[in-house]
């Protein structure tokens, strides 16, 4: 049979794909001993985790979905407004449930708004995503009762996470709790990613006429990653509210999903670790910025776009290649020497 | 009940002078421009400028304000647009959001972020009575100034030489480049008339759409309504969009204020799932 001589081949392939590089460990060790390293810095590094889990999110969609969304921030301020919620009134009152609640939230509303994505061009996918971010941000003003309106959600107070860490002023309770819902969620994402699915899915941004000719049911994929990013966004909305007990309508804004596209064109599209390399260097850029112009930090970030875009994110994004390419090679001579030595034994 | 229809047809006829230019980069280079409404504003702002603190004339300002719009929109395409053309259509929406990003924070640097108006000569103000209906005398001059532009482009695009080549162009680029029509001039001037049109639209707008810094942003989502839902292969489809945009808007402020911008944003979602292509588009070849 042509599957049983074929199936280890493809299993090893995955396999290569799905190994960790030294690079990736390292950037998950010095990600966890900011913890003690940084303990000063903790608040913007929390708002780094939440912009990096929603850049996340949004590569799922446009690195392996290949959908242009301008209105990502839709979920975000749905999961947002979902854990806001859900603390201030009671309704589950432990952080981490009701950040799953909030994820879910975000999922179901993905899951229903994914079918309007799925027809016609970039640009029309680009004024639905945008509209149904509208919606909600009207729908979110209009419900002031419930929302709070202009003024925003406020009167939220958290529960202790697993009703043993108290959330504390310095912001390291809120830190290591986001970090670590990044970093599990961040393990979801590749295991999804190296997956066959995944492969599915860059198979379907690549050509969707030629996936769909080998077998690959198209829209079903493009609703599955749709979903599971709203989920993601979600979560990361719901980190948002519960870590600064609030919640305001610019979750919901233009700016957001614009700055979300930013943040992930900044780090590169396609290899999960973009969205997270961006967040870094877009929330220290606006710091900076906002430091030197306080009121005119956009006019920058405009001009970043530009020239982005000027001198080509191919361009950009090719001195990552070289390192992580030597790192691997460095790392492979390492475990090629230490095999060979095992051998000799 | 008439004056609603009218001022709505006037808020209508607004939105198709700002936004036809739109549609025909659109519809013509497969542009996504969101920076479009930049250009509107920088008309805007000129006329401030040119007729509060210079002193001149309303009706000389807005002819100041198309040339404006138009020499920058001319400026950029020859510098900045020319190069993402080619490029996919993310790296044309990163290039045209840190535009608007740009040009909002630029406005607000130079003119402050307060709204801005336009003193309006006192013969325009006020109303008069057209067969018992109160009418405005601005927007009746909107009316005015947008149905001869529109009929204008009509002709324009119908009978002239330059017409018939834009035609081409649009339809289809390649054939129209082999029949020796030189397709980046051609582009290029509906580009600069486009923006123009879009300043000449932002001054005249000033008066009722409101003009400060945030515009290109506020009113983004209303020309892309006008471009998506009205087509891009045709300027009739446009127009009746934007009129009907227009009249929707104003009604439903009017006699359901609480649901708001709601209505507009659902129904475009609607008309954009049932017809992709636009309400009034007949069926792309492409």
């Amino acid at each position: 049979m042509l599957q049983s001589t074929q199936a280890p081949d493809v299993a090893e392939q995955m396999a290569r794909r799905a190994r960790w590089t030294p690079l990736e460990i390292a950037f998950w060790l010095i990600a966890f001993s900011t913890i003690y390293l940084l303990p000063g810095r903790h608040l913007i590094l929390t708002e780094i985790v939440i912009w990096g889990l929603f850049a996340l999110s949004l590569d799922l969609i446009l690195g392996f979905g290949g959908i242009l969304s301008l209105g990502h921030a839709a979920f975000f301020g749905l999961g947002a407004y979902a854990a806001g919620l859900f603390a201030k009134h009671g309704i589950i009152t432990e952080p981490v449930l009701a950040l799953i609640a909030a994820g879910l939230v975000a999922t179901v509303v993905g899951f229903l708004t994914s079918f309007l994505v799925l027809r016609g061009s970039d640009l029309t996918r680009l004024m639905v995503t945008l509209g149904v971010a509208l919606v909600l941000r009207e729908l979110a003003n209009r419900y002031s009762g419930l929302t709070g309106g202009a003024d925003g959600l406020q009167g939220v107070t958290m529960a202790p996470v697993l009703g043993l860490f108290r959330f504390d002023l310095f912001g390291h309770t809120a830190y290591v709790y986001s970090l670590v819902v990044l970093f599990l969620m961040f393990l979801l994402a590749r295991r999804i990613v190296n997956s066959p699915f995944g492969l599915s899915l860059l198979a379907v941004k690549g050509n969707p006429l030629r996936a769909s000719a080998i077998g690959i049911p198209v829209n079903w994929r493009l609703v599955a990653i749709y979903t599971v990013a709203a989920g993601y966004a979600g979560i990361a909305g719901g980190l948002l509210a519960q870590t600064t007990a609030f919640a305001s309508l610019e979750v919901f804004s233009f700016d957001r999903s614009a700055d979300v596209l930013l943040v992930l064109i900044i780090g590169g599209i396609g290899y999960l670790y973009g969205g997270l390399i961006g967040a870094i260097i877009f929330r220290l850029m606006q710091d900076w910025l906002a430091n030197i112009t306080p009121q005119y930090w956009q006019f920058w970030i405009g001009l970043v776009l530009v020239i982005i875009v000027l001198v080509g994110r191919d361009r950009m994004g090719s001195w990552i290649k070289p390192l992580v390419s030597l790192v691997d090679s460095l790392g492979g001579r390492m475990r090629r020497a230490s095999a060979t030595r095992s051998e000799e034994r | 009940m008439l004056t609603i229809l009218f001022d709505g047809i006037a808020y209508g006829m607004l939105l198709f002078v700002l936004a036809c230019g739109l549609s025909v980069t659109l519809g013509l280079m497969n542009f996504v421009n969101l920076a479009h409404g930049s250009f509107a504003m920088a008309g805007g702002y000129i006329t401030v400028v040119l007729v509060n603190r210079m002193g001149v004339p309303f009706l000389l300002g807005l002819p100041l304000a198309f040339l404006f719009s138009a020499a920058l929109g001319a400026l950029l395409e020859r510098t900045l647009y020319v190069h993402v053309y080619a490029k996919s259509h993310l790296d044309q929406v990163l290039f045209t959001i840190g535009l608007v990003f740009m040009s909002v924070a630029a406005v607000d640097y130079t003119m402050g972020s307060s709204q801005q108006f336009i003193v309006i000569p006192s013969a325009l103000q006020g109303q008069i009575d057209v067969f018992g209906v109160g009418v405005g005398r601005y927007r009746l001059l909107i009316i005015g100034i947008c149905a001869v532009l529109t009929i204008a482009l009509q002709l324009i695009l119908v009978r002239t030489r330059f017409g018939s080549r834009l035609r081409a162009s649009v339809d289809d680029q390649r054939v129209a480049r082999g029949l020796g029509i030189n397709v980046a001039v051609v582009f290029g001037v509906t580009f600069a008339v486009g923006s123009g049109l879009a300043g000449l639209g932002g001054a005249l707008g000033a008066e009722i759409l409101g003009l400060d810094p945030v515009f290109p942003l506020k009113y983004m989502i209303y020309f892309l309504i006008v471009v998506t839902v009205g087509g891009t292969s045709s300027i009739t489809g446009p127009f009746l969009a934007s009129i009907l945009l227009g009249i929707g808007d104003v009604a439903g402020k009017y006699y359901v204020p609480q649901v708001g911008a709601f209505v507009i944003y659902t129904i475009m979602i609607v008309v954009l799932i049932w017809r992709p292509q636009g309400l009034f588009a007949r069926q792309s070849a492409r």
